[in-house]
């Protein structure tokens, strides 16, 4: 069975390059994407529309843009640790920004890791193969609630 | 002012696996150092430089911190509470590498604010791609906060 990921990201082109590198890099993983911070909060608490745990299953991994309209990364991040269920998600950070205190507040709030956003399609596919082997196959999940 | 060489803190009480996890890091990561105390109590001192370890050319303040679990005295899980509660040290990432796979155990270690999980493999082999996969990640792209400094 395939891992599921929640990409947290606004921008289109952004997602289409992303579906594009989990296909080019041959991963197994079902992705769901929501289109902002709040959005993001409502799929992960299976507000109303979410509601369906079939249909929108907790992920095993989030990657998580930080600018994004209405609720932003760090926002979702502060909700997401203290979740009774939900707050040892693994949370990767992806990012067009190498601000160290963008950084460092991410860690903060209890990034798992933080990865930039590539410019080439190699290299979004390569950074992909790497989340995979890492997160998805190498590190021991945590265990969460209504999973 | 040339840059440092990544460094690595390996927390790991027994001698026999810490030579193992080095020799695997050899072949493996390339220009990063692997530095290793022996214990909990060490580590501390290791992070704040305290002691023989205020020396930072010898001991370089690590970029990443390996942490072995079950260790006399202070156990992997007081060293994460810690380092986790410690005002300078706090974003440190830790990653647990532990002969465990009881989930008891990794989720106490997420409680208490690691970033990963990693099972040491008893075969060499395996624990070299361990290793190969793990300095990837956080030293192929991964941007990593500053602490300690």
């Amino acid at each position: 069975m395939g891992k599921r990921v929640l990409v947290a990201e606004d921008d289109p082109s952004d997602v289409f390059f992303l579906q594009r590198a989990f296909a080019a890099a041959n991963v197994p993983a079902n992705l769901h994407f929501v289109r902002d911070g709040q959005e993001a909060i409502d799929y992960l608490g299976g507000d109303a529309r979410f509601a369906d745990r079939t249909t929108y299953p907790l992920p095993d991994l989030m990657l998580l843009d930080l600018k994004m309209p209405r609720m932003n990364g760090f926002d979702v991040l502060e909700w997401l640790r203290i979740q009774p269920g939900l707050k040892r998600l693994l949370v990767t950070v992806l990012t067009s920004s190498d601000q160290p205190q963008d950084i460092n507040r991410a860690y903060d709030l209890g990034a798992n890791s933080y990865l930039l956003k590539p410019h080439s399609t190699n290299d979004l596919a390569e950074v992909v193969k790497r989340l995979q082997r890492y997160w998805l196959e190498l590190n021991r999940n945590p265990v969460l609630l209504n999973q | 002012m040339a840059r440092q060489a990544a460094a690595i803190l390996l927390v790991e009480d027994s001698a026999d696996d810490a030579l193992l996890v080095s020799k695997a890091a050899e072949q493996t990561l390339g220009g990063v150092r692997l530095l290793r105390v022996p214990h909990g109590i060490a580590a501390l001192q290791y992070l704040e430089g305290q002691g023989i370890y205020s020396d930072r050319t010898a001991y370089p303040f690590p970029e990443i911190v390996l942490l072995d679990l079950k260790m006399p005295e202070m156990d992997g899980f007081q060293v994460l509470r810690w380092i986790r509660e410690h005002p300078k040290l706090k974003r440190l990432p830790v990653i647990v590498l532990t002969g465990s796979t009881l989930e008891d155990d990794s989720e106490r270690a997420y409680e208490n604010g690691a970033n990963s999980y990693l099972v040491k493999p008893c075969d060499f082999s395996q624990l070299v791609e361990t290793m190969k996969h793990f300095g990837e990640f956080w030293f192929g792209g991964t941007l990593l906060p500053n602490s300690g400094q």
